[in-house]
């Protein structure tokens, strides 16, 4: 039998498809067939396959055993927090009454979905000391639009039109300046110092009257705490800033430590992250926003309130307004509502210890062998540097390729920005002691390859569907469709 | 070594007076920013007749997993754009001191020039770099 | 239950095993003796302790079989839209799901992987994307499309704040028969950005040389057929780009809006193959013209060769995006609706080129015949006379949110309320789902309701 199945998936739908044939067969028109409108506004043609079912089952079952996924590989991708994904979770979500329920039916008749909201949203609010939640925003970058747009209207509420600027650290996410951009701010990136924390001086230097505020990723991209942290929140407060929280990175706190304690005024959660939905191959996620009770009014549109028994949606007093056509990724929202009641008060905390140790065992493991431009305790995840490898002739970029022949994902590679040749490892806490001691085993003896037969790396991988392909091809003579004459 | 011919900035771009004797000087990047680059996918460029400010952006230059500003050397208006990037960017990667320039500009004072780094001192540039 | 879970103290913490993850005391200590340490609490020292380990009010944990009844008694509370006849749309439709799209997506190899940058590692979804960017371009008859938005309202968003950059514009017109949710979204889009937003009557859309773009949807909120020819035209008579939300369903039937020469197309994608789901998650559909395409927010799969000359795909010119542009990228999108994709691609394909010209057609057949009916009690008119597809206004003979509260005691689930626009107007959707004796058993309720 040959490994992974063989059916051919290298034919796209349109050039398989065969005149006549159906996927679907549907009911007969039950009504008395009506006037068509004017031909004009009809179509002559749709170009879609003509394809029966088990040749779709087939192919598309034939592209999933081309991809690499949690279930399947260890997938230590630092900051995307591969973590299992309950089975539970999918299900729950795709239960008639999750599944089948209308967004605009009568709040009467949505009671279930709605106190489920409004649990979550207590849920959330106190994971983070943010006591005031909205669920509406979509994904983790919608929700750093969401927090900073509160941000500025908080400003200008307060009359305080001056305020332009946002100041972020130069380890962040590219969503983080991309957001607050879209939010009508100026970026200004702020250096790290030799610890990886907020460099302080660089901080009080930005910190005047133009400051709207701070975006934080807490630990951060380098998978360290601020050891500064409270006193980077009140230098931003006293200069009449406020403190986003970049919740990415969540999985490590959970249960640690509250943001709101520490001095965040805003922040939002990757529930598709932290909270084991799963990634869907880019989504859907859910970014729900979790505040002071102070930015409260400013939440994005709609809230869930409790009214005696019952439930409802409504409108914070100054909300910025809708940012989703809904109510939030309500399919993604009963996932993590779903896991947070399975684990508790105790699961919860039981996460971060697990996933701190596991990160930090690896850590120390793979000491010496790879460079770690911070040694000191890590969170979830470990930054290192492939520099060593590099001075041998092998990139980062070319171990993480490596690492794929040896069924392993790669991590997360050239990121963050300011470590030479970065290579993030998160090994979360779903993952068993053998499969993190086999992938230290695996780097251990990538590293001696780069020693003994350096092309062997260099030319990685080669065991996966395809080899490393031509991207500088992809960019020039960009190929975004099938078209027939395109076709062989 | 870099051509003697031609004059550079610290932004990695050159320019030199082309042989029409009108003032009009033809500048593009050097071969330091096109091995830094890496593969070049695309460029974004100045409109014919747009004025271009010695160290002012002028367009941009994409790898594949970069985004780049182009500066412009020298005070001017642009007079020509190398049309064949835009279909070809691989000629800045092939021949960044040829094939592949970028712009040509009239320029205002031809002095500027002056003022800009011989092949020499860049060559020391970008060795100290 | 709770009390047989092992509650064993390590090292002044409390041990609970979940079942979610593997590590057992046992291994916790040897883990944490190779670190020199006794404690895990240590390694959380970096947190000012003041603030470390706080209370926690959560609720104890539970086991799987009590979450399923908990979680079976909060669904039992919602009124799914398969337990009677249901005729409420207004941007979430009710359509036939083939059975094979929850059966591939909840493969793990799908669902449980993350956003193909490691190209070698993710040819599947790779691939997918393709496919879903070639079918979108055939639906709506245009030249490139995205990898997906996160839904129908923050795609329309994303593609009026496209239409500024792309003509350095900063007004947008908001055709007045769009969803007044996707009005409410892109006016929280724009209010940052120094962008005037103006609702325009689509009948005659004031258009000046300051307008980025005119934004209609198609058909358009209220269910009819706006004469996109003629409106595509005086909009790129102004050098404006003409912005079109489509029903992918209508698609189907209908001419599409690259026919007319509309410059961004974009659609809520779930009616293809998505539940309803309460309002997520969907997919945003987005495409535009080649012209544009450097644009465009959100990723792009292209096709490519690897070093030997094989097929193969990598997402591409992703230049355009946050992860490289950082404060200058086409939009802060990332994390996308990618499996909401691949349902929808599933969905084009199993529907395939007859299918989905049947559902169009069963949709256009029910809903004017239900039209004609309702139209036909007494006290009860179609205020509008234009072409629909499936979705209509009534002008009832009262409220009609007073009409859907007695159609729900009879399980009934009526139109919307759209009497803020529409005097006494309920706006019905009827589907595929729609079964003859559904809508004959509508139509004998509202005769009944005055």
């Amino acid at each position: 039998m040959q490994q992974g199945g063989n059916r051919q998936t290298e034919k796209l739908m349109l050039e398989r498809s065969v005149p006549g044939r159906v996927g679907v067969v549907l009911p007969d028109l039950d009504v008395p067939a009506q006037p068509l409108p004017d031909n004009a506004l009809l179509r002559d043609d749709l170009a879609l396959p003509e394809l029966s079912e088990p040749e779709l089952v087939q192919y598309f079952t034939g592209l999933s055993l081309k991809n690499f996924s949690i279930d399947t590989h260890f997938y230590p991708l630092g900051s995307c927090t591969m973590k299992y994904n309950p089975k539970i979770n999918d299900e729950v979500a795709f239960s008639p009454g999750f599944a089948s329920i209308h967004p605009m039916q009568p709040a009467e008749h949505s009671q279930g979905a709605l106190e489920l909201l409004h649990k979550l949203q207590g849920f959330l609010g106190e994971i983070t000391g943010l006591p005031a939640v909205s669920l509406a925003t979509l994904a983790g970058a919608h929700g750093e639009l969401g927090g900073m747009l509160m941000i500025r209207a908080h400003h200008l509420a307060n009359g305080d039109t001056t305020r332009t600027k946002v100041a972020i650290p130069d380890s962040a996410h590219g969503t983080n300046p991309a957001s607050a951009a879209m939010a009508g701010f100026d970026v200004v990136e702020l250096a790290s110092d030799e610890q990886g924390n907020v460099d302080l001086n660089a901080l009080r230097a930005v910190s005047g009257p133009d400051l709207a505020g701070v975006m934080i990723t807490l630990p951060s991209t380098l998978g360290l705490f601020d050891t500064h942290i409270v006193e980077v929140c009140n230098i931003v407060h006293e200069a009449g800033g406020l403190v986003y929280g970049d919740g990415a990175n969540m999985n490590a706190l959970l249960g640690r430590v509250k943001l709101g304690d520490l001095g965040f005024d805003v922040a939002h959660l990757n529930l598709h992250k932290t909270f084991s939905t799963p990634h869907g191959g880019g989504g859907p996620g859910a970014g729900p926003v979790c505040c002071t009770n102070q930015l409260a009014p400013y939440l994005a549109a709609p809230i869930v309130s409790q009214n005696g028994d019952s439930y409802e949606f409504s409108t914070p007093a100054k909300s910025i307004g809708k940012l989703s056509g809904f109510h939030g990724n309500f399919g993604v929202l009963v996932r993590a509502y779903t896991y947070i009641r399975t684990l508790g008060d105790a699961g919860i905390k039981s996460i971060s210890g697990n996933a701190v140790l596991s990160a930090n065992y690896m850590m120390n493991a793979l000491r010496g062998v790879y460079h770690l431009p911070f040694d000191r305790t890590c969170m979830h995840e470990a930054v290192f540097s492939a520099d060593f490898q590099k001075e041998r002739g092998s990139s980062g970029l070319e171990i993480a390729k490596r690492l794929l022949d040896y069924g392993f994902h790669a991590p997360t590679m050239y990121f963050p920005l300011i470590v030479h040749e970065a290579l993030m490892i998160e090994p979360t806490e779903s993952e068993t002691k053998e499969t993190i001691d086999a992938f230290i085993q695996a780097l251990i003896d990538i590293d001696q390859e780069v020693t003994d037969d350096k092309d062997l790396v260099n030319n990685a991988p080669h065991t996966t569907p395809v080899a490393r392909l031509d991207e500088a091809k992809a960019a020039r003579q960009p190929d975004l469709r099938w078209q027939p004459e395109a076709a062989d | 070594m870099s051509p003697d011919d031609r004059k550079y900035t610290e932004e990695h771009e050159w320019v030199m007076i082309d042989g029409s004797d009108d003032g009009t000087a033809i500048a593009g990047i050097t071969e330091y920013a096109q091995d830094q680059l890496g593969d070049i996918v695309f460029f974004e460029l100045p409109k014919i007749g747009d004025s271009v400010a010695h160290l002012g952006k002028m367009g941009e230059v994409e790898s594949v997993k970069a985004v780049s500003d182009l500066f412009s050397p020298i005070n001017g208006t642009v007079t020509e754009i190398n049309e064949k990037l835009l279909d070809h960017p691989e000629l800045v990667n092939e021949d960044p001191f040829g094939e592949g320039w970028i712009i040509k500009v009239a320029m205002a004072d031809v002095t500027e020039l002056d003022s800009l780094m011989s092949s020499q001192d860049y060559d020391t540039f970008i060795a100290g770099l | 239950m709770t009390a047989t879970r092992p509650n064993t103290p390590i090292a002044n913490e409390g041990h609970f095993q979940s079942h979610y993850i593997p590590s057992t005391v046992d291994e916790q200590s040897e883990m944490l003796s190779a670190l020199g340490i006794d404690n895990i609490d240590q390694l959380f020292a970096d947190i000012p302790v003041e603030f470390r380990n706080p209370h926690l009010d959560l609720p104890a944990p539970l086991s799987e079989l009590e979450i399923q009844q908990e979680l079976g008694r909060m669904a039992s509370k919602n009124r799914a839209m398969g337990s009677g006849p249901s005729f409420l749309g207004a941007g979430s439709y009710n359509h036939f799901i083939p059975s094979i799209i929850k059966s591939l997506i909840t493969r793990g190899e799908f669902i449980t992987a993350y956003t193909p940058y490691q190209a070698e590692a993710s040819q599947g979804t790779l691939q997918v994307i393709y496919e879903f960017q070639t079918l979108i371009c055939n639906l709506y008859g245009m030249e490139v499309a995205n990898a997906g938005m996160y839904d129908g309202a923050t795609s329309l968003a994303e593609a009026a704040l496209m239409a500024c950059r792309v003509t350095k514009r900063e007004k947008v017109a908001l055709a007045d028969s769009i969803s007044p949710a996707y009005i409410d979204v892109i006016r929280t889009y724009c209010q940052s950005q120094d962008i005037a937003v103006e609702i325009v009557d689509p009948s005659n859309p004031a258009l000046g040389e300051e307008t980025a773009c005119l934004v209609l949807q198609y058909p358009n909120y209220f269910g009819y057929i706006e004469d996109l020819e003629a409106l595509v035209d005086a909009t790129h008579v102004q050098g404006a780009l003409a912005v079109v939300s489509c029903d992918p369903t209508a698609m189907g039937m209908l001419q599409t809006p690259g026919h007319y020469g509309a410059d961004i197309v974009t659609g809520d994608g779930q009616p293809l193959g998505i539940p309803v789901s309460y309002g997520g998650p969907y997919v945003g559909l987005f495409a535009t013209k080649q012209e544009y395409i450097r644009q465009m927010p959100s990723r792009l799969s292209g096709r490519t060769i690897d070093k030997n000359g094989k097929t193969g795909y990598v997402l591409t010119l992703q230049t355009r995006e946050q992860h490289i542009r950082r404060e200058r990228a086409t939009s802060n999108i990332c994390t996308n609706e990618a499996l909401y994709a691949l349902a929808s691609t599933i969905y084009m394909a199993a529907m395939g080129k007859q299918g989905m010209k049947q559902v169009a057609e069963l949709c256009y057949h029910k809903s004017h015949y239900a039209a004609a009916q309702i139209a036909s009690l007494p006290g009860y008119s179609l205020p509008i006379d234009k072409p629909f597809f499936q979705e209509f206004v009534v002008q009832c003979p009262s409220s009609p949110t007073d009409i859907n509260k007695k159609l729900i005691d009879l399980n009934i689930l009526g139109g919307l309320d759209v009497s803020e626009k529409i005097p006494d107007g309920m706006l019905l959707c009827v589907t595929e789902m729609n079964s003859k004796d559904d809508i004959d058993a509508l139509v004998a309720a509202l005769s009944e309701l005055k």
